[in-house]
């Protein structure tokens, strides 16, 4: 068939790498020695969404827990693998999708979540590793009458997102950052939220979202 | 003009979802019984799969389906395949395993025998134009969009015409143009200059993967996926999926960014749908970061040389321009003619000679990256022209505005005018922003191992089309809907665009709808969101739509109360008699009206030359209100352009080849400003892909295995916080374009070149002006360059750290 791939005239890791790769990747010992720490022996699939068919039971042989998660205040129990992420969990067994995977091996925020006060990228924490600690996500800032936090109001009165996929990151990186530090200097909201990748480069307008939400908060 | 709505900041609908995360992207969505795919990718650039035996795969509990090659349409030329068995860069797609869970589908790749045979592979294109060169396809070495699969090899003589360290001028081209007389207008110069250059390709990298999900109802294809385009890729993808249009349910409501690799249909999104059709459930297939690296596609690289002359005046008088594109192994995108074009249009040269060629390599797809061609080609141009300058003895922003396109501008190949071009109030207006007469006297202040460099850059990419469609919809309880099939990037431009309707008729943005980002909510016929195109084409099918349903108002309220209907006028929502005010109507009694009268009022009768998506989405709304629907037949007889001008100052540290960007200002050309924030937003997020572009970002190969060294964000290094300023400064001309009813040019491109030249020009002010022949610029060639030791790269090598 002829390339479907339309002109548009403007002018006229995992197993998917190939061999090879592993030379060039930083390490995550934290991340495999938590592997070890639970139990698993093969952390190759760790990144791996398992066992979340819905009324298919988990892969035989793996050892299956049924644990209480503490998420945005409530207690959530939830069948988890010894190898599974936070991020898959909050994701996929608990329908939380506003936690984003867009690495999914801790380069660039978009998983982050807040657990105890402390920014977290759930895409490298194992959820058996969180235990009876606090879980804060995107979905856990509204009020009950779904009233918008400030710190959201203000990421849409400065028009802080542009696509819009690093944003709910952004933003739990700004809860902790304004819980420590209430009245932060533009650089000091920098350096906490540079850990938070934004591909759109809307970095500016983020910080004018987080400096605008000190005022407020 | 005073606008009520236009040029004023608003709330977009969709950014509540996006700071609540419950913005759904691909990957959010799910099905009752979905199933998940995993790809078993070519480990190898080049080669030649067979005997797949997949039934010990198969075999396992939990695998429900495999999808190969066989499977999925065979492509024509050099078009890329859903699924390959002749997989032309490491990471193709051979084949997928469906399974109940991911960890499954990947136990069973594991599983599935095959035979991979490694072909001859190339990286460099030159070494592809050798004689008895590496093809990339066995079938040729050279296509494009436009340019059919075929086999160019330069001679002998032509690699000898030239030193080995320069690019050889004599070889084949497939593209090239020229207008005035080359050799009179370099004899005009009193500067000419003659330089081999490489621009590195680089990553998209969009931070959503393009993750897609689809399954099957009623014999219609439901697909979830991740695009810069609405309505402009059914076609496309619907012929990946091998259905008609109309058989076809697209639902993309957000779009994690794209930067032109998700603009139109592309093949991996059909995955999920074959495999579904095959399996009968519905099928998620998440793509990882890596997997994003090789489907994501990249900005071409470009070998090529340019000759540049310039009179003693500062008036550029020719140029030879000479490009070999590294497009990677498929159709790619034609960077090469773009380039061309913006040299044409930024430098006003009285003479100009192009030649393009793009070759075929075993790297990951090319496709275009905001400024395609544009943005590489500032980069070179600008610091060239810094050199003229210095030479000369004119100020670098004069010479600027000595070649500055205005509206009697004529450029290219094709000799097109501009509908109106303003390059030099951009450039005055960002010049005074920026204090450049202060900041320029910086250039060279030192400070230990510190010294100043300052720069100015611009960049150029058309803005806008003509001939889509727009519809919308009075209902009878009073609102009004618009109807927007251009997709969803995350500039909020499609929200911006809309506005333009409640503008023309007079309507509270509270009372507005924007229905978008499914088939099924009726969508008309429109362009995407890429090419800087959107605000200009989009307002315009938007104005078409409401200026015929402002029309079927007046009719509807001259048939209410008689007479002509220029004795009547809109304005608070109602229609309205200008003799007698208590002859009103408001929108809610008219609609209501127009379902009582049908026909075209109605939506029954529509126009003939609207295209059949728009046709069949106006039938479906039929009777359900007042319809206004029409194609955008506003005249167009030019390109509308956008240009930008960006200032920055830097300081670069001698010892270590870093540098911390101090201030920079960036001003577009863009007409009429119709969103102030959104505006700012891409000014400087185009700016902080600009500094990537300029000085990170690049992807790297193996060139004994042809593996990529660099395919996560760590190592492809786009921009973070700390890179670059906190604080970035913009403006806009704002002077309305004639051709656009409401005055409005696009911009989203050229502010990301204009950034990246004018960072090239500082880190060249900040060495004395050296120029660096290659892009990006990496500390250590800074280093280099200052310690005045050979690069550790030769001259027109490619794909190096």
């Amino acid at each position: 068939m002829k390339d479907p791939t339309t002109y548009f005239p403007g002018d006229s890791l995992n197993e998917a790498d190939p061999p090879g790769l592993s030379a060039f990747r930083s390490s995550r010992r934290a991340f495999i020695k938590g592997v070890i720490a639970s139990g698993a022996v093969a952390a190759s699939s760790g990144y791996l969404l398992s066992g979340c068919a819905p009324g298919e039971g988990p892969a035989a042989g793996s050892v299956e827990r049924l644990i209480s998660l503490n998420v945005n205040g409530r207690i959530r129990r939830v069948d988890v693998l010894p190898n599974e992420t936070l991020a898959m969990t909050l994701r996929y067994k608990l329908g939380l999708t506003g936690t984003k995977l867009a690495c999914d091996r801790g380069e660039c925020g978009a998983c982050t979540v807040v657990i105890d006060g402390m920014t977290n990228y759930s895409c490298s924490t194992l959820t058996h590793t969180v235990g009876s600690r606090s879980v804060r996500t995107i979905e856990g800032l509204e009020g009950p009458d779904g009233e918008l936090h400030p710190i959201q109001q203000a990421f849409i009165d400065e028009l802080g997102p542009q696509c819009g996929f690093c944003t709910p990151g952004q933003i739990m990186s700004t809860v902790v950052l304004l819980e420590r530090n209430p009245k932060p200097t533009r650089d000091e909201a920098r350096r906490a939220l540079s850990g938070n990748l934004c591909r759109c480069g809307a970095y500016d307008h983020y910080l004018n979202s987080v400096m605008r939400a000190a005022e407020v908060i | 003009m005073a606008y009520s709505l236009i040029g004023k900041d608003f709330t977009p609908p969709d950014i509540r979802g996006k700071v609540t995360g419950k913005a759904k992207y691909a990957e959010d969505f799910s099905a009752a019984g979905m199933v998940y795919c995993k790809m078993l990718l070519s480990p190898m650039p080049h080669a030649q799969v067979s005997n797949i035996d997949v039934s010990d795969a198969m075999s396992m509990d939990g695998v429900v389906g495999v999808l190969t090659a066989d499977d999925v349409p065979a492509m024509d030329g050099a078009a890329q395949a859903i699924l390959t068995n002749t997989p032309r860069y490491v990471g193709a797609p051979i084949l997928a395993v469906a399974a109940i869970d991911e960890t499954t589908a990947a136990d069973a790749l594991e599983k599935i025998r095959y035979d991979i045979e490694p072909l001859d592979f190339v990286l460099d294109p030159l070494q592809s134009l050798y004689p008895g060169g590496t093809n990339a396809q066995a079938a040729g070495n050279v296509a494009s969009m436009g340019i059919p699969l075929q086999e160019i090899k330069w001679t002998a003589r032509d690699f000898a015409s030239a030193d080995p360290d320069q690019f050889p001028m004599t070889g084949k081209a497939v593209s090239e143009w020229s207008y005035g007389d080359l050799e009179k207008s370099f004899s005009e110069a009193a500067v000419v200059y003659d330089e081999s250059f490489v621009t590195a390709s680089n990553s998209h990298h969009s931070m959503e993967p393009r993750s897609a999900m689809s399954y099957w109802e009623n014999g219609k294809c439901f697909l979830f996926g991740s695009s810069q385009s609405q309505s402009f890729m059914i076609p496309g993808l619907a012929a990946y999926i091998g259905i008609e249009p109309r058989d076809l349910v697209y639902i993309a409501e957000y779009c994690g960014g794209g930067f032109g690799s998700k603009g139109a249909a592309y093949p991996i999104m059909a995955l999920p749908a074959h495999m579904s059709k095959k399996i009968g459930r519905p099928v998620m297939m998440r793509i990882s970061r890596a997997e994003e690296y090789y489907l994501g596609s990249n900005r071409a690289g470009f070998q090529g040389r340019v000759k540049l002359g310039v009179a003693s005046s500062g008036k550029v008088t020719a140029v030879d321009l000479y490009i070999v594109q590294s497009s990677g192994p498929h159709n790619g995108y034609p960077d090469f003619n773009s380039a061309a074009g913006a040299v044409s249009i930024c430098y006003q040269p009285n003479a100009m000679q192009y030649r393009g060629i793009p070759i075929l390599t075993n790297t990951p797809p090319g496709g275009a990256q905001r400024g395609p061609g544009q943005n590489q080609i500032a980069m070179v141009m600008e610091p060239l022209l810094d050199k003229a300058a210095r030479e000369l003895g004119i100020d670098r922003l004069e010479i600027r505005r000595i070649n500055a396109p205005n509206n009697d501008t004529i450029f290219g190949g094709r000799q097109r005018a501009v509908t109106s071009a303003y390059q030099t109030e951009a450039l005055n207006k960002g010049a005074l922003a920026f204090n450049w007469e202060r900041t320029k006297k910086r250039s060279g202040e030192r400070n230990g191992s510190k010294v100043i460099g300052v720069g100015v850059g611009q960049a150029y990419h058309s803005a806008g089309a003509a001939g889509f469609d727009g519809l919308v919809r009075i209902a009878p309880d009073g609102r009004l809907h618009i109807h927007s099939g251009i997709g969803n990037l995350g500039t909020y431009s499609y929200a911006a665009t809309s506005r333009v309707v409640a503008e023309v008729l007079q309507c509270k943005w509270e009372n507005c709808v924007i229905e978008r980002g499914d088939t099924r909510k009726h969508l008309p016929w429109n362009f995407g969101q890429f090419g800087s195109n959107t605000s200009f084409t989009m307002s315009r099918s938007n104005h078409a739509a409401a200026m015929d349903a402002r029309q079927k108002l007046l009719e509807i309220a001259a048939a209410e109360f008689g007479g002509s209907v220029d004795e009547y006028d809109i304005g608070e929502e109602t229609v309205f008699s200008k003799a007698d005010a208590t002859k009103r109507l408001s929108y809610a009694q008219a609609a209501q009206r127009a379902i009582d009268m049908g026909g075209k009022y109605a939506g029954h009768e529509i126009p003939d030359d609207l295209n059949p998506m728009t046709s069949a989405s106006a039938k479906a709304i039929a009777g359900s209100g007042l319809i206004g629907v029409a194609k955008d037949n506003y005249a167009l007889d030019a390109t509308p352009p956008a240009l930008a001008a960006g200032f920055m100052v830097i300081e670069l540290d001698t010892e270590t080849g870093r540098f911390e960007i101090l201030d920079y200002n960036g001003v577009i050309d863009c007409g009429t400003v119709i969103h102030p924030l959104g505006l700012a937003s891409q000014v400087k997020g185009g700016a902080v892909m600009g500094i990537g572009l300029a000085t990170t970002e690049r992807i790297v190969y193996d060139p004994q295995n042809g593996l990529a060294a660099n395919v996560g964000f760590n190592q492809a290094k786009p921009p973070s916080y700390l890179d670059v300023p906190s604080t970035l400064g913009t403006d806009a001309v704002n002077i309305a374009d004639p051709q656009n009813p409401m005055g409005i040019r696009g911009m989203g491109e050229p502010v990301m070149g204009c950034a990246a030249s004018a960072l090239i020009c500082a880190i060249s002010d900040a060495l004395g002006g050296h120029y660096f022949n290659r892009t990006p610029i990496v500390p250590d060639m800074i280093i280099n360059a200052i310690a005045e030791r050979k690069q550790s790269h030769k001259p027109l090598q490619v794909y190096t750290f």
